[in-house]
């Protein structure tokens, strides 16, 4: 394995082979994966449920171990306690000690770090502030909301001040504020130099928050790269108009330049193949004496990229059937 | 100090779970109960409330000890809490001691409260007390010790039902295994390798029962109940280390 130190994360090959049921059938979850993750980047992790996605971070939490290929973190081999010191991670839909209050619960996390005493009631009270917990740091958990449930979860990840942050669905199950909320912290942790790796099925968080993505489909990447060189990749760009009151022999000019027309009454739909055309169906609309009411440019969203990539996959698995 | 740190939670768990409390009710009840039928006896009241008393608290320590200890691992992994555990630097092996430690400290407690339980019931009675009541103390404690860690073992890879049956069959057998050698005794060669090769592997519980001695003041000697504790601890120990190396493998899913 060629090693990078300067990476936070490396998988090379990295493979995971379940075996379930009575008669042990083995079942890939993760399937040679090679990931870099580099230092002070937010690194999405996406793929539908089922993917693979928990797996690949229990692996790199020392919690399942790989079937073949390596992973490093910060360079160096999993599970040691160095490299487990410098981690935080939040699990997905995680449940705590609910007989403890938030304080007695961050309490107990910080002694597995060596912190007892003033430095760790200090800590503590800093974390409950960070996310905005302050006034519950007396509650038992179990009278928690999943959101505070939550927040208090990204406080264990962050006891020990760790230099990368790894959360598994750290937005699911949460109300729009409390997304909101979450996204804020990543972005704050961000500021304060750490590397965060994250893992959705929410795309539209990871099309905000991330530096770089990784897309995993049935245990394998299918795309990796920079959020922006990924949402140019095989985008047609597109042009959406809405004209009103345009007459039939406009519509027979327009109608070359056209992917798509939908009539709604007076009104219709326009969808333009690409940029190119826009000069030309102005032309056409002011000719035509039709007045023009918005001209939207479609940009490419990574859901779209996404379900490429699923039908893609889908249509290639039925080739091979 | 990792270890101490899980303990302390553990206990802290077991302290907030009502199960144990209910069966520490039942356990002081039962053994007040020995008051009531004492007097439906004739004479011989002191060895029944010995007896009876004795009796509860090994049995409601080793329920506690099975219906808590199979919970220990198996409910954290259900639960999943053991996520956030495993990925701290703490080595599974620390976990698992850890949460051996709690539970045990929380029957140390529990088998110190039923004791007293027992001696206010002998002083209202004025039954003498002499030192081997404390012996036979000693050695249920050290019984339940055992109890845990079986409880430990089979929670590290099975689930908490079938951790609560395998756990009490071990409880059953590990006190008739007596009867295994004696059976033996009787058989060709071969199955009495077999049999004694079974009497070895499986805990001689009835090693730690002193209930007859306290009953009919017999002694045992100092040396005797060293010789049983140190069986105890080192039976212990080779559970534990076992449940470490299956702890160890396993992929937490």
């Amino acid at each position: 394995m060629t090693q990078n130190s300067d990476l936070v994360v490396q998988t090379e090959q990295l493979s995971k082979v379940f075996r379930v049921g009575f008669w042990g059938k083995r079942v890939t979850a993760v399937d040679g994966l090679n990931l870099e993750v580099r230092p002070g980047e937010v690194f999405g992790f996406l793929g539908p449920n089922g993917a693979g996605k928990t797996t690949t971070l229990k692996m790199l939490m020392g919690l399942i171990y790989p079937t073949t290929g390596h992973a490093r973190l910060f360079g160096r081999d999993l599970g040691g306690p160095e490299t487990k010191a410098r981690l935080g991670f939040l699990p997905e839909s995680p449940y705590f000690y609910d007989y403890l209050t938030s304080r007695e619960f961050l309490g107990f996390y910080g002694h597995l770090f060596g912190l007892w005493g003033a430095v760790l009631d200090k800590r503590v009270d800093e974390l409950l502030e960070l996310v905005g917990m302050a006034h519950a740091k007396d509650l038992q958990l179990r009278k928690f909301s999943k959101g505070m449930l939550q927040r208090v979860g990204i406080a264990q990840a962050l006891i020990n001040d760790p230099e990368l942050v790894v959360l598994d669905e750290p937005m699911s199950g949460l109300d729009p504020i409390g997304r909101k909320e979450v996204r804020d912290l990543i972005l704050r942790l961000k500021e304060s130099g750490k590397t965060v790796l994250f893992s959705s099925h929410i795309l539209h968080d990871a099309e905000v928050l991330c530096d770089r993505v990784a897309m995993i489909l049935k245990g394998r990447l299918v795309a990796c790269g920079r959020v922006t060189d990924l949402l140019d990749q095989g985008v047609s760009h597109q042009v959406e108009l809405v004209v009103d009151r345009l007459t039939r022999e406009g519509l027979d000019h327009l109608r070359p330049l056209t992917d798509k027309v939908v009539m709604q009454g007076d009104r219709m739909l326009v969808v333009l193949k690409s940029q190119q055309q826009v000069g030309g169906a102005l032309e056409i609309i002011r000719a035509a004496k039709a007045s023009l009411v918005s001209l939207t440019p479609q940009k490419g969203s990574l859901e779209d990229l996404f379900i490429r990539e699923v039908k893609g996959h889908r249509s290639q698995s039925e080739h091979h059937a | 100090m990792k270890v101490l740190s899980i303990a302390l939670n553990t206990f802290r768990e077991n302290l907030r779970d009502k199960l144990l409390y209910n069966l520490l009710v039942f356990a002081l009840l039962m053994i007040g109960s020995s008051i009531l039928l004492m007097r439906l006896t004739l004479g011989e009241f002191h060895r029944l409330i010995l007896d009876i008393g004795l009796g509860s608290i090994n049995f409601f320590g080793v329920l506690i000890a099975i219906f808590v200890g199979i919970g220990l691992v198996s409910k954290e992994i259900e639960k999943k809490t053991i996520y956030t555990i495993v990925s701290k630097p703490v080595a599974r092996y620390q976990f698992l001691l850890g949460k051996y430690l709690g539970l045990t400290i929380t029957l140390f407690v529990n088998t110190v409260i039923m004791a007293l339980g027992l001696l206010l019931v002998l002083y209202a009675q004025s039954v003498p007390v002499d030192g081997m009541l404390f012996k036979a103390l000693a050695l249920i404690f050290v019984e339940f010790m055992v109890i845990t860690a079986v409880a430990l073992l089979f929670s590290t890879f099975t689930s908490a039902t079938l951790s609560a049956i395998f756990t009490l069959a071990m409880y059953v057998i590990g006190h008739l295994t007596p009867d295994l050698k004696t059976f033996g005794a009787k058989m060709d060669d071969l199955s009495r390798g077999i049999l004694d090769g079974i009497y070895y592997l499986l805990p001689n519980l009835e090693r730690f029962n002193l209930k007859g001695h306290v009953v009919h003041h017999l002694e045992v000697s100092g040396a005797d109940l060293m010789l049983i504790v140190v069986y105890g601890a080192t039976y212990t120990a080779a559970l534990l280390f076992s449940a470490s190396i299956i702890f160890h493998r396993r992929d937490f899913r």
